[in-house]
């Protein structure tokens, strides 16, 4: 089968995942307690004429099932509508903080998997030597470090004893000179704990794969060394970094919400945090179906991947 | 000066339990062109041997004395680039399991043609016709198709073939075949076999072919040596293995050949099993295992020697040695068998029965 008809194929199946997600924290919204009309009006006591006029506005006086296709079909033509709370528009909102938790995001991303691939071929292929021991001793060390204490202490060295970056983000594009410097912090904050894990898992699969007969074969066969190990075992080692590499892309786009807070980072963890706090439910609304879709979106990329990396999946039924 | 030379080859291997000698003071040699066989149960060492001849023996094993000389030159002190280039360009290697042999994400063809490119012996568009003339050759239906199907999709017999074209891809002057029919069913052996007779003749390749299966041997090899517990017992030309077994170990060997129309009801077999290698037996490793064994064969370890004069055998000559106490004369009441030979038209079961093409069988008294 063709790498492009198995991408429809997963992709199609994505379809009734995001229904269930959405339908799911639809409904769990508003089981939770509160009217939101009471929050519409501020708490005030008004007239029930003004409260029915509000609920007819919002839809909110129509069943349950009624109101999410009602949403859905606002949602599937971008229309998110505006926040009864705010008053703004909820698409622009959600829109305003992305591209800070994606350039985070991907800054720390890219950041982990360029200290954590290597690194962790490096250990595998140096099994029991100093370089192991020291990335071992390392990426343990990574792990355990809980990231908010991580970006304090960064943030208490860095900026506050040395000065040499801000406490807050600066007021400047997010593509900037400042910006981009400003970032680093978070960036390595984030990708501390993900590099540890990707440097492990690279080291143990490629471990595993080094002992397959395929490799002796391979050096039987006279290829050069690095061809075997950045061809063969690499590529056979892969998918279990790419698996996990793969669906911390979902986790991007929620936004590392304490990290965020710890260096006052405008992206969608704050935005979801604070919108929770004021009840804004169309805010986290839209968040919630931009999360679903990227884990969706994630596990389609991983699923691509894997066909891509190895034959036999492609091949399987 | 031969092809290959292989002088006093020592394996060990550390394992939790001690210290295996997989190989214990290997020598023989192989001239070009020439088919030679090792023979010997599982664990005799034999695949370890021949992965020694390119320093593939991996951690936890270690080649720690000898010396194999390939054209002269010692391959166990090759620089690096050096020995890569002899691998797979002047001795290549054909695995047992040929499925794990083969990298399962990249495609049969790919595996041939980066072999070739390794080797600078054919690159691009001229590597995919070499690689699909080579699957032709090696008896591959529309190998056009099968050169771009990946390991998986082949059954086991295509991917034995596969495996050999991969070691002829740049025509070595040595071709290992490790146990190359395992596995196989026997119509396919035979086709397999008879391949790699023609192949061998018209590319002009040794062959060392590692096997436990005399049938096999009997079939197209010049000469064998025959390996138990580490060490060789025998080395003859092929029809005088046969003939003449010289060690209680071969001929225990040749016994146990299922034959067709054989008279007897069950297979006799060697009783007992394989030597502990941790802690193989005081001096002739055999001997608890040999029928004829006697007080001298538990104390001293017999040396190899020229079963006609008992002189202590030359590595560089092609004639008949053996291991045993009987060729030293030290052994006080002979061994105590003898060959009889079965003098059914040998041609006449060609094929169908391994072994039974040499038209000979073997009796213990």
């Amino acid at each position: 089968m063709s790498i492009i008809r198995y991408t429809l194929r997963r992709a199609l199946t994505a379809v009734p995942v995001l229904l269930g997600a959405t339908a799911i924290t639809f409904s769990f919204v508003y089981l939770t307690p509160g009217d939101p009309v009471d929050v519409l009006v501020g708490f005030d006591h008004v007239d029930p004429e003004t409260r029915a006029a509000l609920r007819a506005e919002y839809n909110l006086d129509r069943p349950l099932w009624q109101q999410y296709l009602l949403w859905l079909g606002d949602v599937v033509t971008f229309e998110f509508g505006e926040s009864p709370i705010t008053g703004r528009d909820v698409g622009e909102t959600v829109a305003s903080r992305l591209p800070h938790t994606v350039a985070l995001g991907v800054a720390s991303w890219t950041l982990s998997l360029a200290i954590g691939v290597p690194l962790g071929i490096l250990a595998a292929i140096k099994q029991g030597q100093p370089a192991d021991e020291a990335s071992r001793i390392a990426a343990l060390v990574g792990i355990a470090t809980p990231n908010f204490w991580l970006g304090l202490v960064l943030l208490f060295v860095f900026a506050v004893h040395l000065g040499w970056v801000r406490v807050t983000p600066p007021d400047a594009p997010l593509v900037s000179l400042e910006m981009a410097w400003f970032v680093i912090l978070p960036t390595v904050t984030l990708a501390t704990a993900l590099a540890a894990i990707v440097t492990r898992l690279m080291r143990s699969s490629m471990r595993r794969e080094l002992d397959r007969e395929y490799v002796r074969a391979a050096r039987a066969r006279g290829l050069r060394e690095r061809t075997v190990i950045l061809k063969h075992v690499l590529r056979n080692a892969s998918t279990a970094v790419v698996t996990v590499a793969g669906l911390q892309i979902a986790f991007l786009v929620d936004g590392a919400v304490v990290v965020e807070h710890v260096f006052s980072w405008p992206g969608m963890g704050q935005l979801l945090v604070e919108s929770i706090g004021r009840r804004d439910v169309s805010v986290v609304q839209a968040s919630v179906l931009l999360i679903a879709v990227a884990t969706v979106a994630a596990n389609l990329l991983v699923d691509v991947a894997y066909a891509i990396i190895d034959p036999r999946i492609r091949h399987d039924r | 000066m031969a092809l290959l030379e292989v002088e006093n080859l020592t394996v060990q291997f550390y394992t939790e339990d001690g210290v295996v000698r997989a190989v214990d003071g290997l020598s023989y040699e192989i001239e070009a062109g020439e088919t030679f066989a090792i023979v010997g149960e599982s664990g005799a060492g034999k695949s370890v041997a021949s992965l020694s001849l390119l320093d593939l023996v991996g951690r936890p094993g270690e080649i720690v004395d000898g010396e194999v000389r390939f054209r002269g030159r010692n391959v166990l002190e090759l620089p690096r680039e050096e020995l890569r280039r002899l691998r797979g360009n002047d001795v290549a290697i054909v695995f047992q399991d040929s499925q794990a042999a083969l990298d399962p994400v990249y495609t049969v063809g790919e595996q041939i043609v980066e072999t070739m490119r390794a080797h600078e012996v054919a690159s691009g568009r001229e590597a995919r016709e070499r690689a699909i003339a080579l699957l032709e050759r090696v008896g591959i239906a529309d190998a056009q198709s099968r050169y771009s199907d990946y390991p998986h999709e082949l059954s086991g017999g295509i991917a034995q073939r596969v495996l050999v074209a991969v070691g002829l891809s740049c025509e070595p002057d040595l071709l290992i075949l490790d146990e190359p029919t395992t596995g196989l069913d026997v119509t396919i052996q035979a086709q397999l076999l008879e391949l790699l007779e023609e192949l061998a003749s018209s590319f002009e390749t040794a062959i060392q072919l590692v096997t436990h299966d005399l049938g096999v041997v009997a079939e197209c090899c010049d000469r064998v040596l025959v390996m138990y517990g580490g060490r060789a017992v025998e080395r003859a030309p092929v029809e005088e293995l046969f003939y003449d077994p010289a060690h209680p170990y071969t001929a225990g060997l040749l016994a146990s050949i299922p034959r067709i129309g054989a008279d007897r009801e069950r297979l006799p077999s060697l009783p007992g099993g394989p030597p502990n290698p941790i802690q193989p037996p005081t001096g002739c490793r055999f001997h608890p295992r040999c029928p004829y064994a006697e007080e001298v064969c538990a104390t001293s370890e017999p040396d190899l020697v020229e079963t006609e004069t008992g002189t202590a055998a030359d590595a560089t000559r092609q004639d008949h040695v053996a291991a045993c106490h009987e060729h030293t004369g030290d052994l006080e009441d002979g061994l105590g068998y003898a060959v009889r030979v079965v003098d059914d038209s040998p041609d006449a079961t060609r094929g169908t029965s391994p072994g039974g093409s040499s038209g000979r069988g073997h009796d213990d008294r």
